[in-house]
């Protein structure tokens, strides 16, 4: 797939690389004690240290540390056994200390490289420069009066990690699954939520243009972009704006940009002149951080499996189509209930997780999927319990009901929230299997039918499906369709 | 290296430390008398000497993921200049 | 009664155990003189009756046996310590109003031990001067005066104030901090002993910080004995601080042998800097001569790169500084003087609430830390400074610590060199050195200069060598039996 942009006077190459920040699930801040609840009060979960209060000192959160490491190695990264917590120092309101402590010279998480699947079934590598610990800021508010901002202190010191890629992405689209993919990998180790609309995740978009094989061009930086979507979008609008710009002869101004939601574009924020100079000197505060490769193995055998190793599991052991593994694994929570739902399924039917894997996985992706999307709802806010489901899927397996009766009854279960081994009794949904049963109805279906009969056996194949439309009418669907198409062939041809 | 005038404002700048017009002069003589004597250091040899990070030779102590700070606003506020409603107030910023 | 103000530490301490007085007693003795003295400047802030209130907390320790060595002692605190309640301003205009919700770990130590405190001591801004001329409360005044003179001295800086108060009687000892020399050299200038820690021994939590990998906390007293005491219950490890150091605090009181027999003292040659006042050089040679009689054996010693610590520590001192004191904002705490926006405000606030001194080392720190001179200026010292700390490493291959003068000159008149910031800051040429290796440094009164003012000598010890170096300037304040007081000019 060509990822050039056609501009007016020829192809342009994008060159897009991502800083990716992403807030470190804790209970405290990376330097303080206090909490990292999200929607408190203003100002109250804020420490002595956390607002910057004189002679107050940072002390260092071990946990925030292990997820960076998580991370790094979620992310297939060198992980640096020393590093060394540094201040950037800058002015601004929600800052209290009037300086960021992050990682420049020596970060956590060194070099590596991940491998994303683009729509065309495509995969491209993409490297990533670095990951490191720093502290998140306030946050101030400008539109809570004419003429103050006002500031909550409630998310500073909040332990984020910042993961630099290398200027790897040609496309939207590559950025899209870069981003993704990062979302998932950071899920799955459980360092961070990936929720988006609270924050947890947001990125700076560093765009440039040029001619195909010709130098990088000059980039500019769209800050603090929160979804994936709006991300996307500024590649696409600055993309548009560059190649605008320089086929109309002029020059792109290396500067930093804000993405403006309303009109889907970005605007200037300041130029390289009013840049920051951040003055980055070691926090005389704290010491290197060093520790050993035992803790990194330690941390590496308890990882969580990753989406990728699940969806080859998936693929392996339980013999389910990549499709439907790829749907699964997507989100963690779906692959989540996927599994407990499974295990549910083998518990009540007593049947190997190959023999049901793929009949679990369809109904997930399929009848699961759909009516969650109909009714607007997330996975872990289904309305039918993995018990139930699991008895309806039993209830498939051991020949109770038939599928098609399976999707009634699941209707009925969204609708009433009964068991479905309560709805089969209530409607009498059984599945009718009794061969006698079966065979006698049979008999008056073809004597009430006879001329058709004839017709079938004159060579009129066609009419066999109406003689089992016949008994699934008797019987309401109930019948067990291997025995009415056993019986009728018997019958019929025999 | 010597610091002009220009370079005076810029500094101040970054430090957001307001110095007149008419300050920039003499500030900048006076930085220059104490650039021009801390400048003795380049007669030191330093190649191959690490940049000290610490005096003491320790590991950098961690602390457990625990919550055991914070909850206590009225005190957190107490000293500010400005107040709206449990925020602290500044002059608005227009980004 | 004879004159409570007068006693040492030690000596208040066992007449407080005896039940000779109370704590309140002596704590009233000492707020009446502070009263007395108020035109020294030593105290920004009086604790008159928080005093006495701990004073009395104080005398029920003692009371039901839970005395320990500094329950009821009457003692100042910089202004530096953050105490809760109570004017912790940095003798700053930037933090004017600013009463801490928290204490620090430092004085925690001490009231948890019984101390009481008499008030807060004046100081250099941020603790930034050599003769506490740059206080927002104004000069504070050495309690001595050269012979004959009614001209008023400085008490040598940044512990200005707490080394006035002690030497003035108006505390029996104080806390202070040292960052370049910010104890050791006011002990010096006021014949008082003042102990530099090593870098780590106490708590910097709750220490409103200048220059953090070298700021320490430390004890200003009449005697080695009463910093001994002192630093005891001002030490120890702090988990809020991430470069206190976990080693348990001995006795250091015990360690005081008053024997340095087969001690090695180094004798640095490159501490005979040029100009050295002939009084300074003929006292370090008393001094040698003591340690000598004592037993001690003499070895000749050299710290190549002691010239560059000046020049070293006015580079990480300001580029610490600079950052440091950001916060000061406007936006938290302290002052605010508007301006037609955020960036305005700041830069108001901050010109009018930084002194001068505070403000050109925040400039020249922020400048060596920009882009393109921060390998020039700031890697290149902190590259001289592990140069610095190499030579004393390998001069303790050699010996157990070493004899230097604390100052090179004696206390200099109020004004003199208040608009030389160069000639200021060669004050500390001999306490920088120790003060870039972290090691600990005590200064101890051993002399009187030509006309009549107090001269120190300094002892600098080995990492968390305290008690060998309290033991040893014990046995220098023996053989020099210091004993003059500045003959009293101010009060009633």
């Amino acid at each position: 797939m060509s990822s050039l942009f056609q501009g007016a006077t020829g192809d342009w190459e994008v060159v897009i690389g991502l800083e990716i920040h992403a807030q470190v699930i804790s209970e405290s801040k990376l330097f303080s004690g206090a909490s990292t609840k999200f929607g408190a009060e203003p100002n109250t979960q804020v420490s002595f240290v956390c607002a910057a209060m004189p002679g107050m000192l940072p002390v260092i959160n071990e946990e925030c540390v292990r997820q960076a490491v998580r991370t790094g190695l979620a992310m297939g990264c060198q992980i640096n056994l020393r590093s060394v917590f540094d201040r950037k120092n800058y002015f601004y309101a929600d800052l209290p200390q009037g300086y960021q402590i992050s990682q420049f010279k020596d970060p956590i998480v060194g070099e590596g490289m991940l491998t994303v699947e683009l729509e065309d079934g495509s995969t491209k590598d993409i490297g990533i420069e670095r990951l490191h610990l720093e502290q998140d800021a306030g946050k101030s508010m400008h539109d809570q009066h004419p003429n103050m901002t006002y500031v909550d202190l409630n998310r500073s010191g909040v332990a984020l990690m910042e993961i630099v890629s290398k200027p790897d992405m040609r496309s939207a689209e590559e950025a899209g699954a870069y981003f993704r993919k990062i979302r998932s990998l950071v899920r799955y180790a459980g360092t961070c939520d990936g929720n988006m609309d609270q924050g947890s995740m947001r990125a700076d978009v560093n765009v440039s243009v040029r001619r195909p094989g010709q130098e990088l061009g000059i980039r500019t930086e769209t800050k603090n972009v929160n979804s994936i979507r709006y991300m996307m979008m500024v590649i696409e609008s600055e993309t548009r704006r560059q190649v605008d710009v320089l086929e109309a002869g002029g020059t792109i101004n290396q500067e930093t940009r804000l993405f403006e939601v309303a009109t889907g574009t970005t605007r200037t924020m300041r130029s390289k002149e009013e840049a920051h100079d951040y003055r980055y000197f070691p926090d005389p505060d704290l010491l290197p951080l060093e520790f050993t490769q035992e803790l990194v193995d330690e941390l590496a055998a308890q990882m969580p499996e990753l989406a990728d190793a699940k969806k080859a599991r998936f693929i392996k052991d339980l013999h389910i189509n990549a499709y439907n593994a790829g749907v699964l694994v997507a989100e963690k929570e779906s692959a989540d209930y996927f599994e407990t739902l499974l295990s549910a399924t083998v518990e009540k039917s007593g049947k190997a997780v190959s023999e049901v894997g793929t009949l679990v996985s369809n109904w997930v992706t399929g009848d699961l999927f759909g009516a969650l999307k109909k009714l607007g709802l997330g996975i872990n806010q289904s309305p039918v319990s993995i018990a139930h489901a699991a008895e309806l899927i039993t209830l498939q397996i051991d020949g109770t009901i038939s599928g098609r009766i399976a999707k009634e009854v699941f209707e009925n279960m969204l609708e009433s929230g009964k068991s479905p081994e309560t709805i089969v009794e209530e409607k009498g949904l059984r599945q009718v299997s009794d061969t006698g049963e079966i065979e006698a109805m049979i008999d008056q279906i073809l004597a009430a039918n006879a001329d058709k009969v004839e017709e079938y056996r004159g060579g009129k194949d066609k009419l066999y499906g109406f003689f089992v439309g016949q008994v699934m009418k008797n019987t309401g669907g109930k019948a067990n369709p291997q025995v009415v198409n056993k019986l009728l062939r018997q019958k019929l041809d025999g | 290296m010597s610091v002009d005038k220009n370079t005076v404002a810029k500094i101040a700048n970054l430090a957001r430390i307001a110095v007149s017009e008419d300050e920039l002069e003499a500030t900048a003589g006076e930085l220059n008398n104490i650039l021009d004597w801390v400048e003795q250091l380049s007669q030191v040899n330093t190649d191959g000497v690490e940049p000290m990070t610490s005096v003491v030779a320790a590991a950098l102590p961690m602390r457990e993921d625990k919550v055991t700070d914070g909850n206590y606003r009225d005190q957190i506020l107490k000293n500010a200049p400005a107040v709206e409603q449990g925020f602290f107030a500044v002059p608005k910023v227009i980004e | 009664m004879s004159d409570l103000t007068k006693l040492t530490l030690s000596a208040a301490r066992d007449g407080l155990h005896k039940g000779d007085f109370s704590a309140r007693e002596i704590t009233q003795a000492h707020l009446k003189a502070i009263d007395e003295a108020k035109i020294l400047n030593s105290y920004i802030e009086v604790t008159s009756d928080q005093a006495l209130e701990m004073a009395d907390n104080a005398d029920a320790m003692i009371k039901g046996n839970e005395a320990k060595p500094m329950t009821g002692i009457p003692i100042g605190i910089k202004d530096l310590y953050c105490t809760k309640g109570v004017h912790s301003q940095a003798a700053s205009h930037i933090l004017d109003g600013f009463k801490p919700e928290y204490e620090s770990t430092v004085t925690s130590n001490l009231w948890n031990d019984g101390a009481v405190m008499l008030g807060k001591t004046n100081m250099d801004e941020f603790a930034m001067g050599s003769s506490n001329e740059n206080s927002f409360y104004g000069p504070v005044k050495n309690p001595w005066r050269a012979t004959n003179s009614d001209k008023d001295t400085v008490p040598g800086g940044s512990s200005g104030g707490s080394a006035a108060a002690v030497a003035a009687d108006i505390s029996i000892a104080a806390t202070g901090t040292d960052t370049g020399g910010s104890i050791r050299q006011p002990a010096s200038f006021c014949g008082l002993v003042g102990l530099k820690p090593t870098y780590g021994r106490c708590s910097r939590f709750g220490m409103i910080a200048f220059a953090s990998s070298l700021d320490q906390a430390g004890p200003l007293t009449k005697t080695v004995r009463d910093a001994a005491i002192m630093l005891e219950s001002m030490a120890g490890y702090d988990a809020k601080d991430s470069t206190s150091i976990n080693i348990a605090v001995p006795n250091y009181e015990a360690a005081l042998s008053g024997d340095v027999r087969g001690l090695k003292v180094g004798i640095p040659k490159e501490y005979r800097v040029d100009n050295m006042p002939p009084e300074i050089e003929k006292l370090w040679q008393q001094g040698i001569d003591w340690l000598k009689s004592a037993g001690a054996e003499i070895i000749d010693i050299s710290l190549p790169h002691t010239k560059y610590a000046l020049p070293t520590y006015y580079i990480v001192a300001p580029a610490e500084c600079s950052s440091n004191l950001a916060r000061y904002d406007g936006v938290k705490y302290g002052l605010r003087v508007a301006g037609d926006s955020l960036d305005n405000m700041y830069k108001n606030t901050r010109a009018q609430g930084f002194g001068d001194e505070v403000k050109r080392r925040i400039l020249i720190g922020t400048y060596v830390l920009s882009a393109g001179y921060y390998d020039a200026y700031y890697l290149k010292a902190q590259r001289v400074r592990t140069l610095i700390a190499g030579d004393f490493k390998a001069a303790y291959e050699k010996c157990d610590v070493i004899l230097t003068p604390t100052a090179p000159s004696a206390a200099f008149g109020l004004g003199e060199k208040v608009s030389d910031p160069l000639a200021m800051y060669l004050n500390d040429v001999f306490t920088v050195p120790a003060s870039l290796s972290g090691l600990p440094g005590i200064s101890v009164p051993a002399g009187l200069s030509s006309d009549g003012l107090p001269l120190g000598l300094q002892l600098i010890g080995q990492a968390f060598g305290e008690e060998q170096l309290l033991n040893a300037a014990d046995v220098l304040e023996t053989a020099a039996g210091f004993s003059d007081k500045p003959a009293k000019w101010w009060g009633a």
